[in-house]
């Protein structure tokens, strides 16, 4: 295994390489390509922090633990709440930030505070011949040139090993609170999540939970911020989802945050053995899709735009999803199906030569991405 | 500024190139005769002008395609347009190139509130997206103070962003999806209504692209209930430095405006000159909005107020009503307008690491001393994006250049302090040649291999963003 401790080094072990490589952080989210495994976990520490201008600039494999403990000790956070792969995937190792950049790992907060793409404002990576390119930079405001900030991330390696990256983060909010729907049918849940998400009470997190701990439905949606605002808002969503059912307001913040964890890191499908997908749709579209799919379980996020599903290993729901606008992503199983949602012709081809131009001799993490 | 020649083999074969643009548009969408091509001359940069070729007005994803299938067997370069109010240049014509407006395309295709999104035709005005959808209590949030006349094929092009992205984010936070046509006339759909399209995000590299890898003729935009109410306090303060720690510790203390506006003393007393709105006589002022409900909105501003009251403020105004809001916003919202009642001026849009304010503002001062021209400087605090105002006489012999070269150093300062040459407004020609003050060669040319892959060719929009010195050989060729 190849672990450069900077970025010189990095640029030497890429363009000395005969081979392909497999490039990782903490190897936790199982996009592992064939090759000679690169590691960028010596490349670690957070390099800038400014509490007061929101900016933190990092090396790419330092654990995404020290980068939240550091933004906790100023009261802020990242805005885009990255999901924690190993329950789900039983994966050992030390997740780090560059993984979280490179697979753009967004978790509930998506809908409110973006992807983790949004927050990204600056990179620094290394391309396939060895060459150290920077884009973006360390101000939250930037329109100098392309943004390749936008294209490093979710390219899962394919183009470059990324060595620092800088994001815009956010106050954490003081409080929080779940207003929770208990007994929804899916469709009605999702129209629910419009409703909450189409209100005016900055809703922050909104999920349905098709089996509940009790066995029984619970619709979760989410308000952050300053105690009394977050009160007042979850009373007056009970107000406009009334006709929905019985409303609960949950205001302990321990359990908040347990229920949200519980929903990021995808809980249910901890230790079951089925595949896991990751789908992203047009919420309303969402519903029926399950419904053709037909999962042994599923979960729905974003309001209903990302549905997670597990399936009997080996099946491909992406037979389900002709007609229907998004993409899905397999998170676990083998199955023949690609990993990664077929591209239209055309896109496909503009995937495919901006990785032979940045990565010529297609050695980083060849054929994850098609 | 320096512009390639225009190629003569283009100029000659106009009439060629206006007749087969014929075939595929109807009469009144192709503009040739000399006194019309004028109209596309120049955009909001108003220092440079070139009369393109000609111009064209496509009503259809279907017509650009047409029109760029054509200009591509020719060899014939085009320079996109939504409205021209491009503060860098970007829609600035050559006089070898084919203006493609897309004006004409405004309509809304679809609303969905369900799933919150609109898509729209890219000529449509960024106003009027809001406008189509707010008697149902929607909005679309990135409002550049241009929000009237820029289209969101311009908004796109440009990344722009506006008073309240602070909160909302700017253009590519809010973009979901587009249709693009590409300089072969091929038609490709990236993203649309649902979250993180898949592959590569080509969606996010578009988004500020300056018109240079597509036409994109389609955009579906994310749209949010409108905030229940919204509410400023305008602060005054006795020095710049109070001003921007004043804005650290807002930030600090987990408030997260919508809107934090820095203005400092030449800006307030021009507008003071020009609107009368009242604001106090001081060195820099700030005007911070939140939103929420009326208690909401109160309680923020109380914490606010209690952060500047440790700042000693000369003034600290708080809203109580629609008629107290309108009155502080309205200096800010004739800031540009009353420096150009004083002469005409330069607007810069360089971003600063926000520690970085006191710092800049002082050498800015000492800079606008060495070149004996004035400067005011109001801009987005909150995140750096600055907007230093530059006095020249357009009139006088030389004034446009020492401008020029000031607004340069001040550029290159924003770069050495960790920020960046702009914000918001895009590189276009003006900021072009100062792109190696912030990226090496290798930065540089990593970015021109995806307008390889889009534009082979290098017919869209060329001779824009890139040093000519870092493209000319791909354009020769
Ligand atoms: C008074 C004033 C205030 C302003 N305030 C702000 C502000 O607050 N924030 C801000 O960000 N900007 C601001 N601007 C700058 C300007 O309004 C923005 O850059 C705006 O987005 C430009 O839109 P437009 O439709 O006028 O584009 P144009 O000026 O027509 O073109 C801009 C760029 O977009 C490209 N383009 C146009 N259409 C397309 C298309 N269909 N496909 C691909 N590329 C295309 C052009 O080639 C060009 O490079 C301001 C400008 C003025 C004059």
């Amino acid at each position: 295994m190849l672990i450069p401790t900077d970025e010189k080094e990095l640029a030497d072990a890429i363009s000395s390489a005969k081979g392909p490589l497999s490039i990782r952080g903490g190897n936790t989210r199982g996009f592992a390509a064939d090759g000679t495994p690169l590691a960028t976990t010596g490349l670690s520490g957070i390099s800038l922090y400014e509490p007061g201008a929101l900016t933190l600039v990092a090396a790419a494999g330092t654990p995404i633990d020290d980068i939240q403990d550091a933004l906790a000790a100023e009261g802020q956070r990242l805005p885009f709440e990255p999901i924690d792969h190993r329950p789900i995937l039983n994966s050992q190792g030390t997740p780090t930030i560059g993984g979280v950049v490179a697979a753009n790992v967004s978790g509930p907060r998506r809908i409110q505070a973006g992807a983790c793409r949004d927050s990204l404002i600056g990179v620094r990576f290394v391309d396939g011949q060895g060459t150290i390119i920077k884009n973006g930079g360390r101000v939250m405001k930037n329109v100098t040139g392309y943004d390749l900030v936008k294209l490093m991330a979710g390219s899962y390696g394919t183009l470059g090993v990324i060595s620092e990256v800088a994001f815009k983060v956010l106050p954490a909010a003081s409080s929080a609170a779940c207003v929770l729907i208990e007994g929804l049918t899916d469709a009605n849940a999702i129209k629910a999540m419009s409703r909450a998400l189409g209100s005016p009470f900055d809703v922050s997190g909104a999920a349905h939970v098709p089996v509940g701990l009790d066995g029984t439905p619970v619709t979760m949606i989410r308000l952050e911020g300053f105690e009394k605002s977050v009160q007042y808002r979850a009373n007056e969503l009970k107000n406009i989802l009334d006709e929905f059912g019985d409303i609960n307001i949950e205001l302990d913040p321990a359990n908040v945050a347990k229920g949200w964890a519980w929903v990021r890191d995808a809980t249910p499908f901890v230790g079951t053995n089925g595949d896991i997908w990751r789908i992203s749709v047009k919420p309303s579209d969402a519903p029926e899709l399950v419904a053709k799919i037909a999962p042994q379980s599923h979960l729905y996020d974003w309001g209903g735009g990302l549905i997670w599903v597990e399936v009997a290993s080996g099946t491909d729901v992406r037979a389900a999803m002709r007609n229907i606008q998004g993409h899905t992503t397999r998170i676990r199983g083998d199955g023949h199906a690609p990993k990664f949602h077929p591209e239209a012709p055309l896109l496909a081809k503009i995937n495919r030569e901006l990785r032979q131009k940045f990565d010529p001799r297609g050695i980083l993490n060849p054929s994850l991405m098609g | 500024m320096e512009m390639p020649i225009p190629n003569a083999d283009i100029l000659a074969k106009k009439s060629r190139l206006v007749e087969r643009l014929l075939q595929v548009l109807p009469n009144e969408a192709v503009i040739h005769s000399e006194n019309e091509t004028k109209v596309y001359e120049c955009d909001g940069l108003t220092a440079y002008r070139c009369p393109p070729l000609c111009a064209v007005l496509p009503a259809s994803t279907e017509e650009v395609a047409a029109v760029l299938k054509i200009c591509h067997e020719m060899n014939v370069p085009v320079v996109p347009r939504g409205s021209g109010t491009s503060l860098a240049g970007g829609a600035l014509p050559t006089a070898d190139s084919v203006i493609l407006g897309v004006a004409r395309m405004s309509e809304v295709l679809e609303t969905d509130y369900e799933n919150r999104f609109v898509r729209v035709q890219t000529g449509r005005t960024n106003l009027s997206v809001t406008g189509a959808v707010e008697e149902d209590g929607f909005f679309y949030a990135p409002d550049p103070s241009s929000q009237l006349a820029c289209a969101i094929a311009g908004n796109i092009a440009m990344n722009s962003g506006g008073a309240h992205c602070l909160k909302y984010g700017v253009t590519t936070n809010n973009l979901m999806g587009v249709r693009m046509v590409m300089m072969d006339g091929s038609v490709v759909d990236i993203g649309g209504a649902h979250l993180d399209a898949s592959g590569l995000d080509l969606l996010g590299v578009i988004c500020g692209s300056e018109g240079q890898l597509g036409v994109v003729t389609e955009a579906t935009l994310r749209i949010l209930h409108k905030p229940e109410g919204a509410r400023p306090v305008l602060m005054g303060f006795d020095s710049n430095e109070v001003a921007g720690a004043c804005v650290s510790d807002i930030i600090k203390a987990g408030v997260l405006p919508v809107a934090i506006e820095f203005m400092d003393r030449p800006v307030i007393e021009a507008t003071e000159a020009f609107a009368g709105a009242g604001y106090p006589d001081c060195e820099a002022l700030l005007i911070v909005e939140v939103e929420g409900s009326d208690q909401e909105i109160d309680d923020q501003l109380d914490l606010i107020c209690s952060i500047a009251e440790r700042h000693n403020p000369v003034e600290l105004r708080q809203s109580k009503s629609a008629d107290e809001s309108a009155r502080i916003w309205l200096g800010r919202k004739s800031a540009f307008g009353a420096m150009g009642q004083i002469n005409d001026y330069m607007c810069l849009d360089g971003t600063i690491p926000v520690s970085e304010l006191p710092h800049v503002l002082r050498r800015i001062g000492e800079l606008s001393d060495q070149y004996g021209l004035k400067v005011g400087n109001v801009f987005h605090a909150g995140d750096g994006n600055m907007h230093p105002l530059i006095l020249f006489d357009a009139n006088k012999e030389g004034d446009l250049e020492l401008c020029e070269a000031m607004g340069a150093d001040i550029l290159r300062l924003c770069v050495e302090v960790g920020g960046c040459l702009t914000g918001e407004h895009g590189v276009g020609v003006e900021k072009r040649d100062l792109m190696f003050d912030q990226f090496t060669a290798t930065d540089l040319e990593a970015q021109m291999v995806v307008k390889d892959v889009f534009d082979p060719k290098w017919l869209l929009n060329p001779s824009k963003v890139f040093p000519l010195s870092a493209s000319e050989e791909r354009m020769a060729s």
